[in-house]
C-alpha cells in the first residue's frame, strides 16, 4: 500500500497510512515541516493505518515530535507507533559532543580560517627552507663518493626525463621556430629585409626560445611526475618506510631526479636549439628560397660566440628550479589524494613561474655583464 | 504474497583472468533476513565475486539475479536502478575524499531525492548515530579519521538509502575488538528491525561465529556453502586449517561443543 501523510487543516493531527519507504521521505518531510512550522497546542498522531517504516522517516517522524515535545505541545498517539521508536530513543539519548562544536560564532570561524591559512602558508615555506638545507647537506656529503650519487638511478631519471623527451621537445621547438620567423619575415619584407630572419630566428631560439619552451614542456611533463610520484610513495607510507630503515629519502629519492633534470635540460636544450635552427633553415629555403649554405653563412654572421652559451647556461638552472619544486611539493603531500593532485598542479604552476623568473633575472644579469 | 524467493541467486560463474581460472562455476542463494559470510585464501577470489554479485564486473559465463532480477542481462540504466537498492561497503572504506564524512553520507540520500537541508542533516545525524560515530566526525574529511572511523563512515554511507540488501568487504578488518563486537550488535539488530540481508566477505571468525547464518568457502574455484556447523566439519583440507588452526580453535567452542581438536 502507498504511504499516505495527511496533516489536517488546524495541524493537531496527523494521519500516517501505508508503509513509509526511505522513497516517501519527501512526502513526510513535507508534512514535518509545516507541523515544526504551525507547533500546534496538542497534536495526535494517527498511526491506525501504518505499515512498516524504514529507519530513516521513522527518525525524522521522530526528531519532529520530540522537538514539538520539547516546545510545549501535547503529542499523543493513536495506534502503533513504528517499532523502531524504542532503538531511536536510545540513539537520541546517547550523549554526543557534537553541539559544543557546533557553537563558535561566524566572526571566530573567520578568525580560525585566517589564522589557519597563514599558519599553512608559513608552515610550507618553513618546509621549502629545511628541505634545501636539507638537500645541500645530503648532496655535500655524498659528492665525496661517486657511489653515494646512486649513478643508476640518475640515469634512469636522465632517460625518463631527457631521452623520453625529445620527441615532444623537437617538434615543439620547430613548430614556434617557424612560427617565429614567419612573423618576422612578414614584417621585415616592407624594408627589404628579410635576410634578417635568420638573425632573428637564430638569437631567438638560441638565448632564449630553445631553453624556455624546453623548460616549459619538461615542468609540464617531469615536474608533475616528480610531484606524483613522491606523493603517492608519501601516501603510501614509503617514505617513512625508508627512514624507519635509517635510509636517507632525500638521498634516494630526491637526489637522483635532481641531478637527473639537471643533466637532462641542457641536453634537451640542444635538441631543441638544433630543432628551432632547421626549422628556421626550412622556412626562409620555402619562403624566399635561401638555400642551405647561404642560411649558414648567414647564421654565422649573426650570432656572437656567446649567442648559444647565453642560453644553454640557463638550463642546468632551470632544470635544478623544475625538479626541486617537483619534489618539494611531492614530499608535501599528507593525508589524501586530493592533496595529492593540488600538490601537483602547484609544482608545475610554481616552476613555470620560477623558471620565468629566473630567465628575467639572468636576462638583466647578462646585459649588466654584456655577454 | 509471491513465493519467497533468494535475494540473491548465483548460477554458474565462471570469472578467469587470461588462462587463469578463478571462479569454475560457483552456485549458491542467499535467502530474505540472512547473513551471508563468504570466507576464503587470499587469492581465491572473493573481491572478484562480490564484484560480480555488485553488477561491476560482467562474469564470463553464469548468472547473478539480485532479488529476482537478472543483472548478468540488464542493460546500463536497469542496471543502475538495481544499484541503488543495495548498500556496499569497500574494504578500503572508498569514501570520497574530497567531501566531508557528512557530505559523503548525505550524498546518497541528496542525488535520490528532493529534501530540505535540514531534513538530510538529521538523516546523517540518524546514520552517524546509528554506526556509533561522534558527531564532530561529520565536519571531518575521511584523511583525518581513523581506520576504524573510516570503516564506520563507510558503513553509515551505504545504509543511507535504508537499502534492504547490504554487502560488506572485511567491514571489521582493522577494527579493536571492541568496535568489531559493537559492528556485529549493529548488524544483528539492522537485521532484525529491517529484514536486511548481508553479504559480506570476512576473515574474522568471531564475526563469522556471532552473525552469519551460512557460510560460503571458497575452495578450487567452487564454493562450498553450509552452515558454520557444516563448514566447519567439513573434510577439506584447507576448510580443515582455516577452522582448526590455532585462532579457529579460540573463537569457535562456542558454537561447536561436541567436536574441539
Amino acid at each position: 500500500m502507498n504511504f499516505q501523510a495527511t496533516l489536517s487543516d488546524a495541524c493537531d493531527r496527523l494521519r500516517l497510512a501505508g508503509d513509509c519507504r526511505m522513497g516517501d521521505v519527501t512526502e513526510l518531510e513535507s508534512r514535518l515541516r509545516a507541523l515544526d512550522g504551525a507547533a500546534p497546542p496538542a497534536l495526535a498522531v494517527d498511526f491506525t493505518g501504518a505499515g512498516a517504516f524504514d529507519l530513516g522517516p521513522a527518525w525524522l517522524l521522530h526528531r519532529t515530535l520530540a522537538g514539538l515535545g520539547a516546545r510545549g505541545t501535547r503529542v499523543s498517539v493513536e495506534g502503533e507507533p513504528p517499532g523502531h521508536f524504542a532503538y531511536l530513543d536510545g540513539l537520541a539519548a546517547a550523549e554526543s559532543p557534537a553541539e559544543v562544536a557546533r557553537s563558535s560564532s561566524a566572526t571566530m570561524r573567520w578568525l580560525a580560517d585566517v589564522g589557519q591559512g597563514l599558519e599553512v602558508r608559513a608552515r610550507t615555506w618553513y618546509e621549502a627552507l629545511i628541505f634545501g638545507g636539507r638537500l645541500m647537506a645530503t648532496a655535500g656529503t655524498r659528492w665525496s663518493r661517486i657511489e653515494g650519487l646512486r649513478v643508476p638511478s640518475v640515469v634512469r631519471h636522465v632517460y625518463e626525463t631527457g631521452v623520453r623527451a625529445i620527441p615532444v621537445v623537437a617538434v615543439i621547438a620547430f613548430l614556434i621556430s617557424v612560427i617565429a620567423a614567419y612573423i618576422g619575415a612578414q614584417q621585415l619584407r616592407p624594408f627589404g629585409a628579410e635576410i634578417y630572419t635568420v638573425d632573428l630566428v637564430a638569437i631567438g631560439v638560441l638565448r632564449e626560445l630553445g631553453v624556455l619552451l624546453t623548460a616549459i614542456m619538461v615542468a609540464g611533463r617531469t615536474g608533475s611526475a616528480y610531484a606524483a610520484e613522491l606523493g603517492v610513495m608519501k601516501l603510501n607510507d614509503e617514505v617513512d618506510a625508508l627512514e624507519s630503515m635509517g635510509l636517507n629519502p632525500l638521498e634516494l629519492l630526491v637526489l637522483p631526479r635532481v641531478l637527473g633534470l639537471v643533466i637532462a635540460m641542457p641536453l634537451l636544450t640542444i635538441v631543441a636549439d638544433a630543432m628551432g635552427l632547421a626549422g628556421g633553415a626550412v622556412l626562409t629555403n620555402y619562403l624566399f628560397d635561401l638555400s642551405w649554405p647561404q642560411f649558414v653563412t648567414r647564421l654565422d654572421d649573426a650570432i656572437s660566440d656567446t649567442t648559444f652559451w647565453a642560453g644553454f647556461l640557463k638550463a642546468p638552472v632551470f632544470g635544478l628550479v623544475i625538479a626541486l619544486t617537483g619534489t618539494l611539493r611531492g614530499l608535501q603531500v599528507r593525508e589524501s589524494s586530493r592533496e595529492l593532485g593540488r600538490l601537483t598542479t602547484v609544482a608545475v604552476v610554481q616552476s613555470i613561474f620560477l623558471v620565468i623568473l629566473v630567465d628575467a633575472v639572468f636576462a638583466m644579469l647578462y646585459l649588466e655583464i654584456d655577454f | 504474497m509471491p513465493p519467497v524467493q533468494p535475494v540473491v541467486s548465483v548460477r554458474g560463474i565462471v570469472n578467469r583472468f587470461g588462462v587463469q581460472l578463478v571462479h569454475d562455476g560457483v552456485d549458491f542463494d542467499v535467502h530474505v533476513g540472512e547473513v551471508f559470510g563468504i570466507v576464503g585464501g587470499s587469492g581465491s577470489g572473493k573481491s572478484v565475486l562480490l564484484k560480480t554479485l555488485l553488477g561491476l564486473r560482467h562474469p564470463d559465463s553464469g548468472t547473478v539475479c539480485l532479488e529476482g532480477r537478472e543483472i548478468t542481462a540488464m542493460g546500463d540504466a536497469e542496471l543502475r536502478e538495481v544499484k541503488r537498492r543495495y548498500g556496499v561497503t569497500f574494504q578500503q572504506g572508498a569514501l570520497f575524499s574530497s567531501l566531508t564524512v557528512a557530505e559523503n553520507v548525505a550524498l546518497p540520500v541528496v542525488e535520490a531525492m528532493d529534501l530540505a537541508p535540514g531534513a538530510v542533516a538529521s538523516l546523517v545525524e540518524l546514520r552517524l548515530r546509528m554506526v556509533g560515530l561522534p558527531l564532530d566526525a561529520a565536519v571531518k574529511f575521511p584523511a583525518q579519521l581513523s581506520g576504524g572511523m573510516v570503516k564506520r563512515a563507510a558503513l553509515a554511507r551505504a545504509l543511507a538509502l535504508d537499502p534492504k540488501l547490504l554487502f560488506l568487504d572485511e567491514p571489521t578488518a582493522g577494527l579493536d575488538p571492541i568496535a568489531a563486537a559493537a559492528f556485529d550488535t549493529l548488524l544483528l539488530y539492522l537485521r532484525v528491525a529491517l529484514g536486511l540481508t548481508v553479504v559480506m566477505v570476512t576473515h574474522d571468525l568471531d564475526t563469522l561465529v556471532r552473525t552469519c547464518d551460512r557460510v560460503a568457502v571458497l575452495v578450487d574455484g567452487k564454493v562450498i556453502v553450509d552452515t558454520l556447523q557444516g563448514i566447519v566439519a567439513n573434510e577439506h583440507p584447507w576448510i580443515r586449517q582455516y577452522f582448526h588452526g590455532a585462532r579457529g580453535r579460540a573463537a569457535l567452542p562456542a558454537t561447536e561443543p561436541g567436536r574441539g581438536a
